[in-house]
């Protein structure tokens, strides 16, 4: 996340300005050009930003500021109102066939935006529900696709179809369906080759392997990091073979993925998946209002207030408040705040997501050298040291002397001095902690207890 | 003139919808705000990216004022000269193909990292020189088979591990391989990684670390490739990749699209990584050299059409 977040962009122009009661012209034209060039900055395409920022403007001019908002703010909550609703306000599933009949899925997309991944990706998420899928390889032009559909299916508890050598798709994707049948399958995802949408020749393939069999979802697979292009590709597949929704992919990047938002207002699509990652479990459903977001630089403040919801217990949190607030904080509790920290993904994946991270940072400093510092492995050693306590040094610190941190560093395989490191910073945490209501109040910087 | 028309026919696409806006823009009575700002959008539409087009703009402006330039068509021939500053080039950009060399392959996954490595192993097979490609993709199922397609096609000598080996230990069977076979090109495939990615970013340090320890002699180059149709992360990408492992160069695939590549101009503009290779085709001889004339010509001007260059089409 290099760019500065639009949020704090926004709080730039208003510094001058006075709070109003209403957004005035002045406020709304000047908001407005950091907003086209965040959009810009994201990927969205240049025509959808005109258009949004029009509509925006109209909105926009004349509405009152909400309490405890600035305007910089509210034209922000606006702005993200109408993304949203752009986006499609609703998270969309994919649609099934009723009862017995199988449900054919076809992915489509240019070289590399990750098909042959995203169709074993969402037979995983699939087989978790109970659902065996078919995976039928179509690629018949890259080396070693075959391969790859096949081994990846393995993985995934999926079953796999392709005929080594067959260049005619639609003997494949023909073969497959008693394949299907025969194997019991639920549904079958035909994995296509990677083209060009000015290929025609190519084009033609999906629309035999269509007319050839019923498909009933057609997933075009759109790479999060593509630029200005995205609305050509998306407008072409859907106007030559018609698409039924879109799979978002590489959004585990940092990429802003306004590609999203160019798809979606031009083919009208829903977004149904967004790829998180390399494994083949990291598929997720799409949330408009996080994409948003994203979109905008405002961090993914949604997730990740619902992620810690999902993974921390609320009692154990209340007790740890306590706690803090009477600076009574031992290295049991270090330890307990390092294990939720893990649960929500670590340390570097819980800052990626908070808003306004740019602004926290020195001059200089980029987000990649803020997670040096608390790299997860760093954290890992840590964790090393403080269970290399005993239980009575943990909830007592000041007992540990020379011959105990020895010990200690013995059994976390560290040295000394990172014993002795890790106990001035936890002294020193502990007295930050206690003065944490102040703190607060002041929006000081303050550096991780680690 | 085969080059330029390879690349012509490349971006033909591109140009065509391109071509008519932008004529119609230069062929405008005035310069205007109008006129600035629908050049604007047309650059920001090519994905030059915002800074590297507000400098072009500027610089047109300039231009303008300074030389008291009335006409849009006059201005015309400015707009290259520009674009080209905004780029970067320099004199020992292929110095690696004319020493004995070991070239890191990066990028995030799914720009044609393979692919890249096929044709380049081909090309330089067909000079005539000894190449070994080696998979370090230990990661992706069935990259190595990928490879392994093309190096038997080009009769380059190739380096493999299992999947899920540590992917250093193949460079390192792959630069000792080099070294005491005498290979004069050595091309080692890596596995797409984002650029967010920590862990994977420091196993291409450790790789860099190999390289450098088992076969000190060896010239060494790393390219970084990057989807043609990538938007403004691709910025981004060799930014951090450039701090990881020393980017020496970009190669940019899939310029056959109507994508229009403009990130070559955005990232030279920002962190003055030489554009080297660029892939205008699925064939083995579509992978170019890139020359930003060249580009910016095939980008910018209409076939047949007379420009300040001189150069028309074949």
């Amino acid at each position: 996340m290099a760019f500065e977040s639009l949020t704090d962009k926004l709080q730039n122009v208003f510094k001058n300005l006075r709070s109003k009661g209403r957004l005035t012209e002045a406020d709304v034209k000047a908001s407005l050009k950091e907003v086209k060039m965040a959009l810009l900055e994201a990927d969205v395409n240049f025509k959808v930003v005109k258009q949004f920022v029009k509509s925006v403007e109209e909105r926009a001019v004349g509405a009152d500021v909400l309490n405890g908002l600035n305007p910089g703010q509210m034209v922000i909550k606006i702005v993200n109102e109408e993304m949203t609703s752009l986006m499609g306000s609703e998270v969309t599933e994919l649609e099934f066939q009723p009862g017995q009949a199988k449900t054919v899925i076809m992915m489509c997309g240019l070289q590399g935006s990750g098909k042959t991944t995203s169709a074993a990706k969402i037979a995983g998420k699939l087989f978790r529900k109970g659902k065996k899928s078919l995976l039928v390889a179509c690629d018949v032009y890259r080396p070693a696709a075959y391969e790859q559909l096949k081994i990846n299916a393995e993985k995934v508890g999926a079953d796999f179809f392709g005929i080594e050598g067959e260049n005619d798709v639609v003997k494949i994707v023909k073969a497959a369906m008693d394949e299907a049948v025969s194997k019991n399958d639920n549904v079958i995802i035909i994995d296509t080759a990677g083209r060009l949408q000015i290929d025609d020749v190519l084009m033609e393939e999906l629309v035999h392997i269509k007319e050839a069999v019923t498909v009933h979802q057609t997933l075009l697979v759109v790479d999060a990091m593509t630029g200005q292009e995205a609305v050509n590709v998306a407008d072409t597949f859907n106007e030559k073979i018609g698409i039924d929704g879109v799979v978002l992919s590489k959004m585990d990047g940092d990429a802003r993925g306004g590609a999203a938002l160019s798809v979606k207002s031009v083919t009208g699509k829903p977004i149904l998946f967004v790829g998180m990652g390399e494994k083949l479990t990291d598929m997720d459903q799409f949330y408009p209002d996080r994409m948003a977001s994203r979109i905008l630089g405002m961090g993914d403040v949604l997730s990740l207030i619902e992620k810690a919801g999902e993974q921390i217990d609320e009692k154990k949190e209340k007790e740890m408040s306590a706690k803090l607030k009477k600076g009574k904080f031992d290295f049991e509790d270090y330890l307990e705040s390092m294990n939720q920290m893990k649960k929500m993904g670590g340390l570097a994946s819980v800052m990626s997501m908070l808003p306004g991270m740019g602004g926290m940072l020195p001059k200089g400093a980029n987000m990649a050298d803020l997670t040096d510092q608390i790299d997860d492995k760093k954290m890992a050693r840590t964790e090393a040291i403080v269970l290399s306590m005993t239980k009575q040094e943990r909830q007592n610190p000041d007992i540990l002397n020379p011959s105990r941190k020895h010990r200690i560093a013995k059994g976390a395989g560290v040295d000394i001095a990172e014993v002795n490191r890790l106990i001035k910073q936890f002294t020193q945490a502990q007295k930050m902690m206690k003065q944490m209501p102040q703190l607060m109040g002041k929006r000081g910087r303050f550096k991780l207890p680690f | 003139m085969a080059l330029f028309s390879k690349l012509f026919a490349g971006l033909s696409k591109t140009r065509a919808q391109f071509d008519d806006e932008l004529a119609e823009i230069f062929a405008r009575d005035e310069i205007d705000d109008d006129f600035y700002d629908d050049l604007e959008e047309l650059l920001i539409l090519a994905d030059i990216g915002v800074k590297a087009t507000e400098n072009i703009i500027d610089g047109l402006r300039e231009d303008a004022k300074k030389l008291r330039i009335k006409s849009p068509n006059e201005l015309g021939s400015h707009l290259a000269l520009k674009v080209k500053d905004q780029m970067a080039t320099c004199e020992a950009d292929y110095e690696f193909e004319n020493r004995k060399s070991v070239v890191l392959v990066v990028g995030v996954n799914g720009v044609g990292k393979t692919t890249t490595i096929g044709k380049l192993a081909a090309k330089y097979r067909a000079d005539g020189k000894k190449v070994i490609v080696a998979a370090a993709d230990t990661f992706r199922a069935a990259a190595q088979d990928q490879l392994s397609v093309w190096a038997e096609r080009s009769g380059a000598y190739l380096i493999t591990g299992k999947d899920g080996q540590d992917p250093s230990s193949v460079v390192y069977d792959a630069v000792n391989a080099a070294r005491s076979r005498d290979t004069d090109i050595c091309l080692i495939d890596t596995a797409g990684r984002l650029n967010n990615k920590k862990n994977l970013m420091e196993e291409l340090k450790k790789m860099n670390r190999i390289i450098e320890r088992e076969y000190p002699d060896a010239y060494k180059e790393t390219l970084i490739v990057l989807d043609g149709a990538t938007g403004q992360n691709a910025v981004n990408q060799a930014r951090e990749f450039k701090d990881a492992t020393d980017v020496s160069g970009i190669v940019i695939t899939k310029l056959d699209g109507s994508a229009k590549g403009g990130i070559a101009i955005a990232i030279q503009s920002e962190l003055s990584i030489p554009v080297k290779f660029v892939g205008v085709g699925e064939g083995v001889d579509d992978l170019q050299k890139f020359d930003a004339d060249t580009y910016v010509r095939a980008l910018f001007y209409r076939e047949g059409a007379d420009d300040d260059a001189g150069e028309t089409e074949e």
